[in-house]
């Protein structure tokens, strides 16, 4: 578990929300406000998009060109945002996101970041031992499958695009996304028909 | 630009982090490293500006491909990373060793 | 080449070695209450435009190595914002001194 904050780290957030609002640079509406906007966002729109590309070709050539206009085009407000870029995994290739200097995501698809992703033993350990890292989710990739690791290092966030697996023919795009977990649109998982 | 898809590249072997503060987005781990450009990214205010509130020039971005046992000598012969470096991070490399400029399978974001 | 290569800053962490055998813990938990009200005063005074995510990591990258393992993931950033509105102005350093 993620530690709770620190005695000094609390006094320290009540004394600069204090100071904030003693000067008029945010009220607490404001903060309020902000923390729902930023609770909205969650893995199922990442899930939805890839349910979505998984069903619809035009969908899916959009976006794998432009994650942010597919992200807009599913509903989400990409005003003030990175760029998002999606790489598709193929029989050949899976992706796997990292940020090895801090904890780049794509939080307007996916929420915000799970503990393990901003760990240091995660950052660390992602592009040196993917694969062992890998196993720690039970996931393990055939030999003939390469394991691209992508350092999120700039401007883009970086979502994967997993393949649809076999058993979920005639599925529907509603059902097809309950199955796309955030770790599969990390990379650490990968989705399952059952 | 100055680099295209396939090209090889060798990241800088350069530490600014020893002569003072900076803020730097090439990782250690890949300083002085043979890659290849997977894919330019356009161009984005360098973040070693942003970082102190200085103006900041644009700077072409380029996802860079390495190969995984390069990097520890403990990844998985046909593994490779995918990491954005900026231009002023790369340069030149003559095409031997390290990887190749086969393209890969995957298709991905388009620059802007 | 032959000069030797110099450690990593503390936040550059890919391929640390001190990290090499620790697992992932499988914590999936949202941020707590401190973790969300750091995440939205981040974002607010970028929305005003006084500060930017460049600077908010060029002031978690300051923190010194003991401190920086030692915190939280919310209280580094809480480190780094407050810092920065002092370095700007926008509050004083007095104002958050206990």
């Amino acid at each position: 578990m993620a530690a709770p904050p620190r005695p000094d780290s609390v006094a320290l957030l009540d004394r600069f929300v204090a100071a904030l609002l003693a000067r008029g640079v945010v009220t607490e509406a404001e903060i309020a406000e902000q923390v729902a906007r930023t609770d909205a966002a969650s893995p199922e729109i990442g899930a939805r998009m890839v349910a979505r590309a998984w069903t619809d070709p035009a969908y899916r050539e959009l976006l794998l060109r432009d994650g942010s206009a597919a992200a807009e085009a599913a509903g989400v407000s990409m005003a003030g945002m990175p760029p998002l870029g999606v790489l598709e995994d193929t029989d050949r290739v899976h992706h796997l996101v990292v940020c090895t200097l801090c904890s780049c995501y794509p939080r307007a698809v996916l929420g915000y970041p799970p503990h393990w992703y901003k760990s240091s033993a995660y950052r660390a350990r992602a592009v040196r031992d993917p694969r062992g890292v890998l196993a720690e989710w039970g996931t393990v990739l055939p030999d003939h499958v390469e394991l691209r690791v992508v350092d999120s290092t700039a401007d883009y966030r970086w979502m994967v695009l997993p393949q649809r697996p076999a058993g979920t023919e005639g599925w529907d795009a509603a059902r097809l996304a309950s199955i796309v977990t955030r770790d599969a649109l990390v990379g650490v998982a990968l989705p399952k028909a059952g | 630009m100055r680099f295209a898809a396939g090209s090889a590249v060798r990241v800088r072997r350069d530490f600014p982090e020893t002569r003072g503060p900076c803020h730097i987005r090439t990782p250690h781990y890949l300083r002085g490293l043979p890659g290849v450009i997977e894919r330019p990214l356009g161009a984005h205010p360098n973040p070693e500006d942003l970082a102190f509130g200085r103006p900041a020039a644009k700077v072409p971005l380029y996802h860079v491909r390495f190969d995984q046992p390069a990097l520890f000598g403990e990844g998985r012969p046909g593994d490779t990373l995918l990491v954005e470096i900026y231009e002023h991070w790369l340069e030149d490399r003559p095409m031997t060793g390290g990887p190749t400029a086969r393209r890969s399978e995957s298709v991905g974001q388009e620059t802007a | 080449m032959s000069d030797a290569t110099p450690a990593p800053a503390t936040h550059d962490l890919g391929g640390a070695p001190r990290f090499r055998c620790t697992p992932v813990e499988p914590d999936d938990a949202p941020p707590d209450a401190f973790g969300k009200r750091v995440d939205a005063l981040r974002q607010i005074l970028a929305r005003k435009g006084l500060m930017s995510v460049d600077e908010l990591r060029r002031g978690i990258e300051a923190i010194p190595e003991a401190e920086y393992h030692a915190l939280g993931y919310y209280e580094r950033w809480l480190r780094s914002i407050s810092g920065l509105m002092v370095e700007k102005g926008v509050v004083a350093a007095e104002e958050l001194r206990p």
